[in-house]
């Protein structure tokens, strides 16, 4: 065995391996399997993500760096790794019926989605920046071949190749950043890092990195003004990898933010401090105003996503315990809501009807009244109205940056949730009170159900009861290297 | 004599080309090798830091990033390639189903 990695390592990365094996698995099995058949792959996956969650029981208060500071096993991590599972097992229910309306091969595509949940779970665990970029990688490649899945479609095409671009150009940028936080500490590993920065005279060159690095992020998180292509990409590419993309792949890209900037540069907390405090406010106030001109509902939840990422960013300026608690609460009820809204568009989906426009949602209430309920509940939860799972989230998000003293922050906030209220209502008139209806009936199927049926019962539950999912955040957030949170309380 | 900070001159230089690059061009295919020069100055930035310092992390960074940007050449030709098939073209002002 090599130097420096030792047979608990290799114990301590189960909960990997079993997803990387069961990917492969996927794969073996695509072929094995006659072309008629392949619809069953779905549930070979969904096993693939059962076994990885249960792989992740033992690790409940593991603590541990693994392979000499690679990778840390600890409960902030297993957080992110439960919401990624969770919305990849949603995700793939989704997957069923959109690629049988499609006539995509499942093969590939399950595989890619399981690829991105490595991607993203290392992404989680990453304290060494290697580690952190390979994890990114794995999860990014996966997704730009997932937005151009639909080959025959231009749009998809389009999507595609806009998100490559654009990725791989913000790679850039986060990578050389992350070359000058080499050059400037000489190490890659974060905790290692924030000590040799301790207490060092801030040098223009780490001020630049952090912009770089700040712009890098940003781009994976869609933070205005960085967020061109995230309309683009998400309106183009097909629902169910929309639905994973805005909420599987903005948490990994928080996950990262919170790992680089809170155990790598706390001491340089003033200055992305501030970045961040800019970035939320416009990445807000852009994000919400432009989703209120939208009549593409792909694109306006797009845009709705945008705004809800300079939401979170209130948490992590905060930067106290209780914010990125906030942090880790919003981000995990925000992934129901997203998703169920999803799933209510790929039911609209039908051979004749893209549904994705916001007439298609007309009359929904007459022709399958629990979808147009479980829309009006996600909507209400985006719109952060109680006794929903978003006012809960919100309230905390807003009232941790209270407490950090950051009171005009709260306020933009709450200023524009009032105005994001009035695009989500917009879907609810169309769904309740017009009644014109286009194409075929909305069809359903039971994974959709599923689907629709565990994110309104997470969404009704979490806001009437969200003190477990508040204390597992918690305690997540406290594990977060202590160097992290503790030294950046104000 | 040649100091590493000649080196981050260069990759500084470098950088900035191919950040103009991806501004600049229309050319998919260029803006991706604009990308690719971005990439190949945070190799000569590590490698450089890795001789300054000489510790060898940033010379397994940059296998890394070499590596990495293998793979994703192979998908992103591929992807514009699909691009391509459909479109007949590769320009960028082309891709204008969506807004950009």
């Amino acid at each position: 065995m090599p130097p420096g990695i030792s047979a608990s390592d290799f114990y301590n990365i189960l909960p990997e391996l079993v997803l990387t094996s069961g990917a492969l698995v996927v794969l073996i099995v695509d072929v094995l399997l006659p072309k008629e058949r392949r619809g069953a792959l779905a549930w070979v996956t969904l096993l693939a993500i059962g076994a990885t969650l249960a792989s992740l029981v033992p690790f409940r208060s593991t603590h541990v760096e693994v392979a000499q500071g690679l990778l840390a096993v600890d409960q902030f991590a297993l957080f992110f790794k439960v919401v990624f599972l969770v919305a990849a097992a949603i995700t793939v229910l989704m997957s069923v019926r959109y690629l049988e309306i499609e006539g995509a091969s499942p093969g590939e595509y399950y595989f890619l989605i399981l690829c991105a949940t490595l991607g993203m779970m290392i992404m989680a665990g990453g304290i060494d920046l290697i580690t952190i970029f390979i994890g990114l990688e794995t999860m990014a490649v996966s997704f730009y071949i997932l937005a151009g899945f639909i080959k025959p479609s231009h749009r998809s095409n389009e999507a595609a190749v806009k998100y490559f671009l654009l990725g791989a150009f913000s790679l850039g940028i986060l990578l050389y950043g992350m070359s000058l936080m080499y050059g400037l500490s000489g190490t890659t590993n974060l905790r290692v890092m924030a000590a040799a920065f301790a207490g060092q005279e801030t040098d223009a060159r780490l001020v630049l990195a952090v912009i770089l690095v700040v712009a890098g992020v940003g781009f994976k998180i869609a933070a205005v003004p960085f967020h061109m292509w995230a309309p683009d990409v998400y309106e183009g590419a097909p629902t169910p990898i929309t639905a994973f993309l805005s909420v599987g792949s903005k948490a990994a890209s928080f996950a990262m933010l919170i790992r680089i900037f809170l155990e790598g540069l706390p001491s340089m907390g003033h200055d992305w401090r501030l970045l961040f405090e800019a970035l939320a406010i416009i990445t807000m106030t852009v994000g919400n105003i432009a989703a209120l001109t939208q009549s593409n509902v792909k694109r306006m939840l797009a845009y709705s996503s945008i705004a809800h990422a300079g939401y979170v960013l209130i948490g992590i300026v905060a930067g106290t315990s209780r914010g990125i608690t906030a942090t880790l609460v919003y981000l995990f009820i925000y992934a129901f809501m997203q998703l169920g809204a999803f799933a209510v568009i790929v039911g609209l989906r039908r051979a004749d009807v893209a549904g994705e426009e916001l007439k298609d949602f007309g009359g929904l209430h007459a022709r399958n009244p629990f979808a147009a309920f479980a829309m009006l509940l996600f909507m209400l939860s985006l719109g952060g109205i109680p006794p929903t799972a978003g006012f809960m989230g919100k309230f905390w998000l807003f009232s941790a940056a209270i407490d950090a003293h950051y009171n005009w922050l709260a306020v933009i906030g709450v200023l524009n949730s009032a105005v994001s209220l009035y695009y989500y209502v917009r879907i609810v008139v169309f769904m309740y009170v017009k009644k014109e209806a286009l194409g075929s009936e909305p069809a359903t199927s039971p994974t959709l159900a599923v689907v629709l049926g565990v994110a309104v019962a997470a969404t009704l539950v979490l806001g009437v009861y969200p003190r477990l999912l508040f204390e597992l955040a918690d305690a997540s957030a406290r594990t977060l290297g202590a160097a992290g949170v503790t030294t950046s309380l104000r | 004599m040649i100091t590493s900070t000649h080196y981050m001159f260069l990759s500084a230089a470098l950088f900035m080309i191919g950040v103009i690059g991806v501004m600049v061009r229309r050319n998919i295919i260029i803006i991706f090798m604009s990308i690719e020069l971005i990439l190949n100055a945070v190799n000569i930035n590590l490698v450089a830091f890795s001789a300054q310092l000489q510790n060898g992390i940033g010379q397994v960074f940059a296998i890394f990033v070499i590596a990495v940007a293998a793979a994703e050449a192979a998908v992103g030709l591929g992807i514009i390639l699909a691009f391509y098939r459909n479109k007949e073209t590769v320009n960028i002002d082309e891709m204008n189903l969506m807004r950009w």
